[in-house]
């Protein structure tokens, strides 16, 4: 009856032309909201509860319940065999979790941010993403590694960087970034079934971030497709690609440019890697035009792969030059002010996409 | 030039490869033989934080043979790679173990298929020691279908997991951590095996290995961790390389063992000792004292660090064929004739190379069906399976 209701609700709202997203969020109480971090939590819970050969390993995952409440309830629930706290020696820790992957186990291995995953990428790339390779199919690893990426908020240039691009371009790896809560504990617990070695790439500001989710979502068997975006809205004008906290961004561009009439369609890519060319290039041929985002140094980036890929398949059917929108080329300030700089931000979005419609100002001549 | 036909069929033998002829009448003789023989190490065990197992090793004939075979079959295996890869029929990197058999002959005798082994590059004896074929060995070196890793993988990524084989690493001083974690699993599975996870002089001064023992002690987990010390790291003497080259100390709170390693006698006794403290007690380091004949890989000539007079010393001295040799000849076990025989080469098989779909193949478990690409990605792409 409720579900009926709804439907009803929304097609009238979609005859007002409200946001699709404030929609949900205004009638609430028909669907259950939770955070991120809940969605992660009850993925990890359940997940561990379904198969005894997953186990948590990491910084403060076990008694200080997680550096961001992430794994918290596990250790109390699992015990410390299952739930291990480790010492700050991430090339030693992240050495053994592949080790125990190799043996059969599926650990879950949390950096507390995934700029300290650098100093265990030798086990993450040669040790993980290559072996099922190397040993022509003997040694699969279906080992997790998790934890926030990108910017905080303040935290400076060490803490603060993207690693999408860096790990998506591994053969072997799979990698994968949540926007919202339906994604978080969908493509979670993929994650933790697929045999092979996953990065999983979270955002620290999105854990407190509540969003609505249907009971399919939190049913324990819930999972999500791994190499599959998401059409999050629908457009024909002009196709905007995100992953992680820049879908939102994009989301609210799209409602800004719907003023102006342009109907922009935001794809949220979900997984990295594999990329669902398909879906960016069919959404591509649709509108014809293309803006991607990312929150990392735009040198290199996802969105220099998407616009390769679009330029590779579809390029006949681009009526404007792909844009790209990214972090600043600089390593993250701290002063808030050009901070701010440094990140995307809505009007970023919006003007790219208002030049890819042709309906902006020329262009600043380049310093 | 007789290499240049090595790939012909099997019934043509080369001057290098031999049809395998057994030698019967040994085998009959000793090789059934388990009548138990008491043994002295060559030297004392030196120990550190622990009591050292005694010098008196229990074996028997069959053992003896054993060693001997195997050893002997892994100096010819060697000595044949070195052969093929001067013809350039191995390609890229080989890192040749002779010299060093008695680590490889001696840990297997003292443990089980269920307990796991992990090694860096210089690895193809201790894959055959696992159960691995020498036919899998050279199709593997010569990138052929029938290598263990199907010709993907190459001298430095032998694996055979159906004994607890995990390769095969060509990152020096990475197996050690992965081989705390096959320990770490071994014990949430409460297995009651244990993990040997064997490494060099060369990457004993690695920061992640003492990172990988510091958990492994504070989670006691049966990890036994195997410096394998030829006395150089490529080119570079222990001496100028670690502020302390007493590699069995280094562990600090972790006991450790030093252990003659061109004696494969002493090298079973060490490791049944360290077997049974890491069941019990968790980490323990064992340092085998060995050396090897080859530089560190085909590349280098190993004489530029080290003079031919200390080579040569050390295979008169210490051979660890010569010393099990002498060990049969002198308890009367066998004789000189039959030895000899023993010592044979391996048959040659013909094999293909890998299909060049198989470029594609394995990338993933589970490759969901994604495509890939190759170098020029209008041409070739490919769908993972």
């Amino acid at each position: 009856m409720l579900a009926i209701a709804r439907q009803r609700m929304l097609g009238q709202s979609f005859k007002k032309i409200l946001p699709a997203v404030s929609v949900l969020r205004s009638y609430s109480s028909a669907a259950k909201q939770i955070t991120v971090r809940e969605a992660l939590n009850s993925a990890l819970d359940e997940e561990m509860s379904a198969d005894p050969k997953v186990f948590l390993m990491g910084e403060e995952v076990g008694e200080y319940q997680g550096a961001y409440k992430i794994t918290k309830g596990l250790l109390e629930k699992y015990g410390p065999e299952r739930v291990l706290d480790t010492p700050i020696t991430e090339a030693g820790f992240t050495g053994i979790g592949v080790g125990a992957a190799y043996y059969g186990l599926k650990p879950v291995v949390e950096f507390m941010t995934f700029n300290f995953s650098m100093q265990a990428i030798d086990h993450i790339i040669n040790s993980a993403a290559k072996s099922n390779y190397m040993s022509a199919g003997q040694i699969s690893v279906p080992i997790v590694f998790r934890g926030p990426n990108g910017a905080a908020a303040g935290v400076g240039a060490q803490h603060s960087q993207c690693y999408a691009a860096w790990y998506a371009s591994c053969p072997g790896l799979k990698v994968l970034s949540p926007y919202n809560s339906e994604d978080a504990r969908g493509l979670l617990k993929a994650a933790i079934r697929d045999p092979d070695p996953v990065v999983f790439l979270e955002n620290e500001l999105l854990y407190g971030e509540s969003f609505p989710v249907s009971d399919e979502v939190l049913d324990s068997s819930f999972c999500l497709p791994i190499g599959k975006a998401k059409i999050e809205r629908e457009g024909k004008d002009v196709t905007i690609t995100a992953f992680s906290k820049m879908v939102g961004y994009a989301l609210k561009a799209a409602e800004m440019l719907e003023k102006d009439g342009i109907y922009a369609e935001v794809i949220n890519l979900r997984s990295i890697r594999p990329l669902d060319r398909s879906t960016i290039n069919t959404s591509v041929r649709k509108t014809n035009r293309l803006i991607t985002v990312e929150e990392g140094f735009p040198q290199h980036g996802v969105g220099a792969e998407i616009c390769a890929s679009v330029v590779e398949e579809s390029f006949s059917y681009l009526d404007a030059p792909v844009e790209r929108i990214a972090g600043a080329d600089v390593p993250m300030p701290y002063a808030a002010n050009l901070e701010r700089m440094a990140v995307p931000q809505v009007e970023d979005i919006v003007r790219a996409a208002k030049r890819a419609c042709y309906r902006s100002v020329p262009l600043a001549a380049t310093a | 030039m007789a290499l240049s036909h090595l790939a012909a069929s099997a019934s043509r033998s080369s001057s290098l490869l031999k049809p395998l002829s057994s030698a019967l009448s040994l085998r009959r003789s000793i090789s059934g033989d388990n009548s138990p023989l008491t043994v002295e190490t060559s030297v004392p065990f030196t120990s550190h934080q622990c009591e050292a197992p005694s010098r008196s090793v229990e074996t028997n004939p069959k053992e003896l043979l054993t060693f001997f075979r195997d050893m002997a079959l892994m100096r010819r295996m060697e000595i044949a790679a070195d052969s093929l890869y001067k013809a350039k029929l191995i390609r890229g990197f080989c890192h040749l173990y002779d010299g060093q058999e008695a680590v490889a002959v001696g840990m297997e005798a003292a443990i089980t298929k269920k307990d796991c082994i992990i090694t860096a590059y210089r690895d193809h004896c201790t894959f055959v020691s696992r159960g691995g074929t020498l036919l899998e060995v050279f199709a593997e070196l010569m990138g052929r279908q029938a290598g263990c890793s199907k010709g993907k993988g190459g001298s430095m990524h032998f694996y055979k997991k159906d004994s607890n084989f995990y390769g095969g690493h060509g990152i020096v001083g990475a197996q050690v951590p992965l081989g705390c974690g096959l320990a770490f699993a071994q014990k949430y599975s409460k297995d009651e095996t244990v993990t040997f996870a064997l490494y060099g002089d060369g990457a004993a001064n690695q920061g992640q290995l003492f990172e990988a023992l510091n958990i492994s002690a504070l989670w006691d987990l049966p990890a036994i961790l195997v410096c394998e010390n030829n006395h150089y790291g490529m080119g570079t003497a222990e001496w100028r390389a670690a502020k302390s080259p007493a590699y069995y100390k280094r562990g600090d709170y972790v006991p450790g063992l030093k252990v003659d390693g061109m004696d494969a006698l002493a090298v079973k006794q060490a490791c049944k000792f360290a077997k049974e403290h890491a069941l019990k007690n968790g980490p323990i380091i064992l340092e085998m004292d060995t050396y090897r004949y080859h530089g560190h890989s085909m590349s280098d000539p190993g004489s530029t660090y080290r003079t031919r007079d200390e080579i040569s010393g050390v295979r008169q001295e210490r051979d660890p064929i010569e010393r099990i040799r002498k060990l049969i000849l002198s308890h009367d076990l066998a004789t000189e004739k039959e030895l000899k025989d023993v010592e044979k080469e391996v048959r040659k098989e013909e094999s293909p190379m890998p299909e060049p779909s198989e470029l594609f193949t394995n990338v993933y478990a589970k490759g969901l069906g994604v495509e890939s690409f190759g170098a020029d990605r209008k041409e070739v792409r490919a769908t993972l399976p």
